[in-house]
Parts: structure tokens; C-alpha cells; sequence
């Protein structure tokens, strides 16, 4: 995509700048209008309502009127917060979930950075986001938005151990950190997947299969904690603290971050996705090469991430109309417990069958 | 020549304008209307009450502590998750003996009770007094009536 653009426009930076913007304006904003719109509509017909249904057919247009709303509302600055950290938290946070769509392939040729780093990269950047959370807490000077945004920051360092546990048992059995290098090992048919033990021969990966299914198991787990989903989502438990560290914050303020919030939906599900789920890859074949249509191919590739993402995303909506919320004893027990325990001994036996 | 990590950079900056640059794009069109009331920090519509910048609960400065201890950890073992099957068996082991510490540590950390999230434990009142007598009569006499 990079090259493509730098044919045309021949400046790198700007062939880059335009393919930066490409999973803003292609994938986040599209996906946030459409996932508010689902998750509103699924737990609506999961608990036997309707949901919205004014706006456009079956309320199609929704989402569409409630970011009129909200770039109509009123920006509130209360008097006694600390301004500059009030303003600066909601960049921090879209840029740190942001800068997780660089290092995430969508397709063979829609990467933003081929940087062999990708999946520490991401684990890396994707911290921003507490500093964000806490920022705007704090600032705030809100009770509920400090217990919000301190519960909150909890959640997320304590569950991004098991995560990068699982993440680096998945890099000794692959061998690599870039998630493309990752996507191309789990080529051809789904068997080949890293939940179904990799592409390691046949014995070996009879021995792998219980164990990634279970390292896949905690990443989702995790991951689900880490974007403070339901069941985690105590930092936002409307019940006890209004809404969390974003209490404070309206219109397009409160606009970023939920778009973040969205974002990170998506991201974790694509970083799930490339590790486990064989990345781009078509579970059965390309179409193009059958038909013999090769550009065909990077948009299938494209077509089949998409359905795996949204995928996930569907489960992670249908859990949050399923489970309750855990208490936040219980969401330390949880982590700290059961997952590192678990992720730790499933990192030993996978790296001592990769060995063979 | 624009490197990869150059690609990352841009990618960072785009994210820091998008999200001024739209609440600056905003500003055109939305209201600004404040009133005193409205500058008031939220607090279910009464006046706020206290400061809630005072000294936090220290269990959060614990999870840090042992968050930090892991997540360094998480990092140096990542390189040798890389190179580790060049090494065979011995390469496995160095990293092993490393987990195996960090392991100790943790279950240091579990017997001593950081791990443990405090609950509030209600104490049921002791009631040592033997109810009142005049209580039973009033029963008795309740009864016969």
C-alpha cells in the first residue's frame, strides 16, 4: 500500500501520512459506527427488546445522530480541575491505542510498519493508555473518576502480565516477533493456525493443540480485562461510579475516548486475530489463486482479518450481556492466581516442545 | 529514507493532531454557554464535598511494585525467547533458572498476602446482655390475649 502510494504521490512522507491516516478513516471510524450500532442492537435483541429503531430503518442511522449530538454539545472545563492534564488525556489515550494499528497487518500489503519488533511494539505502546486513564482521573478532580481511573489503571498493568506471558510462549514457538512473519507461517488451511499448534509437523503439533488452545484461552481473557470489557468493567461499573474516569468529560472529549475505547476493541481482537487465528490468512484457500486472479488476493486477505476481527468483537458484546461483573478482589484473584500461574506453566511446556 | 520506525512516528503524530485538531474543528459549531453551576465538579448534583486529592488506598502502590517486577522480567525474556531453540536444551535451561526465581519470588508474594485484595469484613455486633425479661412477659401476655 506504502509503495502503491509512493508511486503516485512520490514523497515518502507524504505517501506515509496518507497510509497513516488509511486505518482511521478505513477501519476505526466505519468500525466504531457500526460496532455502537450492533453492540446497542445485540443486547437488545439478546434481552428481548428491540433497541433503537427511530433513526432509519431498524435504526440504522443511529450512531450517525449521536455524533451530531455530541459535536453539538456543549466542551465543559469544570473551574477546580487541572486544565492542561484534563486536555492532554483523551491524546494520550487515542494515541496510544492509535499507534497499535502500525505494527498490526491487515493484509499482505496493507501493513503501516513492517518493523520487526511488531508484536513488542505493541505491548509496549499500548501502556500509554494507563498514563492516559490516570491523567484524566486525576485531573478530573472527581472521586469517581480517581477510584475510576485508579481501578482502572490497576486492571490493565495487572492483566498485561499473563498477556505478554501468552504473547512471548506464542514467540518461542514461532520464532518471531513481527506479526506478519507470524500471519505468513500460518499460510493454507486453518489447521495450520497457531491455536491448533502452528505449522509444526504433524506429532508436534498434536502435542502443541491443548496448550495454545489454552495460552488462546488466557490471551482473550486478558485481553478482555485490558480494554475493560464486561465482565472487567469495574473502572466503568455505572452502578457505583457514574462512568468511570471519563465522569468529567463532554462532548467531542468525551467523543475520543470512547472512539479509543472502540478502537482498543478492535485492536486486541486483530492482535488476537495475527497470533492466533492465522492473521490475514483465508482458512480455506484463495479464490484468486484458483481462478488465477492474483491482485484479487491482498483484498481477500483484507476480506478474511475483517470477519475475524468483527468475530471477536461479536463474542466480546455477547459476554457482556451474558456475565456479570466480577468484584475487584475477585478480578485480582483472577489475574495474579489463576492466569500467571497457568500462563507461566503453559510457557515452559511450549517451549520445551518447540524444542523437539 | 524513511524507516520503519519513521512509519511508527507519523503514525504517533497523526493519532496527537486527529484528536485536537477535532475538538479544535468542534469549537465552530458547539455552544459555550458556561453558568457556575455547570462548572461545578460533578458529585450526584450535590455541592462537592472535600478535596479527592488526598492519600490513595497503598494496595494499587503494590500491584504496581509486583506489576513492575513482572513486566521487567517479561522483557528480558523476550530476546530469549528469540534465540533460545539456536542453544538447544542449554539455551531452554538459562531461561528456566530465570523463571524459576521469578517464580520463588511470586510465591513469596502469595504466602506473605500481597496478592490478596483486602475485603471489608463486617463484624457483627456482640450482643453479651441477655435480652431484657420484661420483653418475654410482654410476649406471654401478647400470647394469652
Amino acid at each position: 500500500m506504502y509503495e502503491l502510494l509512493y508511486d503516485i504521490f512520490g514523497s515518502e512522507i507524504i505517501a506515509m501520512i496518507i497510509a497513516a491516516c488509511m486505518p482511521l478513516f478505513l477501519f476505526i471510524l466505519p468500525f466504531a459506527l457500526i460496532a455502537v450500532l450492533l453492540e446497542r442492537k445485540v443486547s437488545a435483541h439478546m434481552q428481548d427488546r428491540l433497541g433503537p429503531m427511530r433513526v432509519g430503518y431498524h435504526g440504522i442511522l443511529q450512531t450517525i445522530a449521536d455524533i451530531l449530538k455530541l459535536i453539538q454539545k456543549e466542551d465543559i472545563v469544570a473551574d477546580t480541575t487541572d486544565k492542561k492534564l484534563f486536555n492532554m488525556a483523551p491524546v494520550l489515550v487515542f494515541a496510544g491505542s492509535y499507534a497499535v494499528f502500525a505494527a498490526i497487518p491487515f493484509s499482505g500489503a496493507f501493513i503501516g510498519s513492517a518493523a520487526d519488533v511488531g508484536i513488542f511494539f505493541i505491548i509496549a505502546v499500548s501502556s500509554i493508555v494507563v498514563a492516559g486513564i490516570l491523567m484524566a482521573g486525576w485531573a478530573s478532580n472527581n472521586k469517581y473518576s480517581l477510584l475510576g481511573a485508579m481501578r482502572s489503571a490497576a486492571q490493565i498493568i495487572s492483566y498485561e502480565i499473563p498477556t505478554a506471558l501468552v504473547v512471548l510462549s506464542i514467540v518461542m514457538l514461532t520464532g518471531t516477533l513481527s506479526l506478519n512473519t507470524m500471519s505468513i507461517q500460518q499460510t493454507a488451511y486453518f489447521w495450520n493456525w497457531n491455536l491448533f499448534g502452528g505449522a509444526a509437523d504433524g506429532f508436534v503439533q498434536l502435542l502443541l493443540l491443548p496448550f495454545t488452545v489454552v495460552a488462546f484461552v488466557i490471551f482473550y481473557i486478558s485481553s478482555l480485562a485490558e480494554v475493560n470489557r464486561t465482565p472487567f468493567d469495574i473502572p466503568e461499573a455505572e452502578s457505583e461510579l457514574v462512568a468511570g474516569y471519563h465522569t468529567e468529560y463532554s462532548g467531542m472529549k468525551f467523543a475520543m475516548f470512547f472512539l479509543a475505547e472502540y478502537a482498543n476493541m478492535f485492536a486486541v481482537s486483530a492482535i488476537a486475530v495475527a497470533i492466533f487465528l492465522g492473521g490475514y490468512q483465508s482458512p480455506l484457500g484463495y479464490l484468486g489463486n484458483t481462478i488465477g486472479v492474483e491482485w484479487l488476493i491482498p483484498y481477500e486477505q483484507l476480506f478474511w482479518f475483517t470477519v475475524k476481527g468483527v468475530g471477536l468483537v461479536l463474542v466480546q458484546i455477547w459476554l457482556r450481556w451474558t456475565l456479570p461483573r466480577l468484584r475487584v478482589d475477585q478480578l485480582m484473584t483472577v489475574c495474579w492466581k489463576y492466569l500467571i500461574p497457568y500462563a507461566f506453566v503453559n510457557l515452559i511446556i511450549i517451549g520445551l516442545i518447540s524444542l523437539i | 529514507m524513511l524507516t520503519e520506525f519513521g512509519k511508527i512516528f507519523i503514525f504517533i503524530l497523526l493519532a496527537v493532531v486527529f484528536v485536537p485538531l477535532i475538538v479544535y474543528v468542534a469549537k465552530f459549531i458547539r455552544p459555550a454557554r458556561p453558568t457556575k453551576e455547570k462548572l461545578k465538579i460533578y458529585e450526584c448534583g450535590e455541592n462537592p464535598e472535600g478535596s479527592p486529592w488526598i492519600k490513595f488506598n497503598i494496595r494499587f502502590y503494590v500491584i504496581a511494585l509486583i506489576f513492575l517486577i513482572f513486566d521487567v522480567e517479561v522483557v528480558l525474556l523476550f530476546p530469549w525467547a528469540l534465540t533460545y531453540q539456536d542453544f538447544g536444551f542449554y539455551g531452554f535451561m538459562v531461561g528456566i533458572i530465570f523463571l524459576l526465581i521469578l517464580g520463588l519470588g511470586m510465591a513469596y508474594e502469595w504466602r506473605k498476602g500481597d496478592l490478596e485484595w483486602e475485603r471489608p469484613k463486617p463484624i457483627p455486633p456482640i450482643l453479651d446482655d441477655e435480652p431484657p425479661a420484661e420483653n418475654e412477659e410482654l410476649k406471654e401476655e401478647s400470647l394469652t390475649i
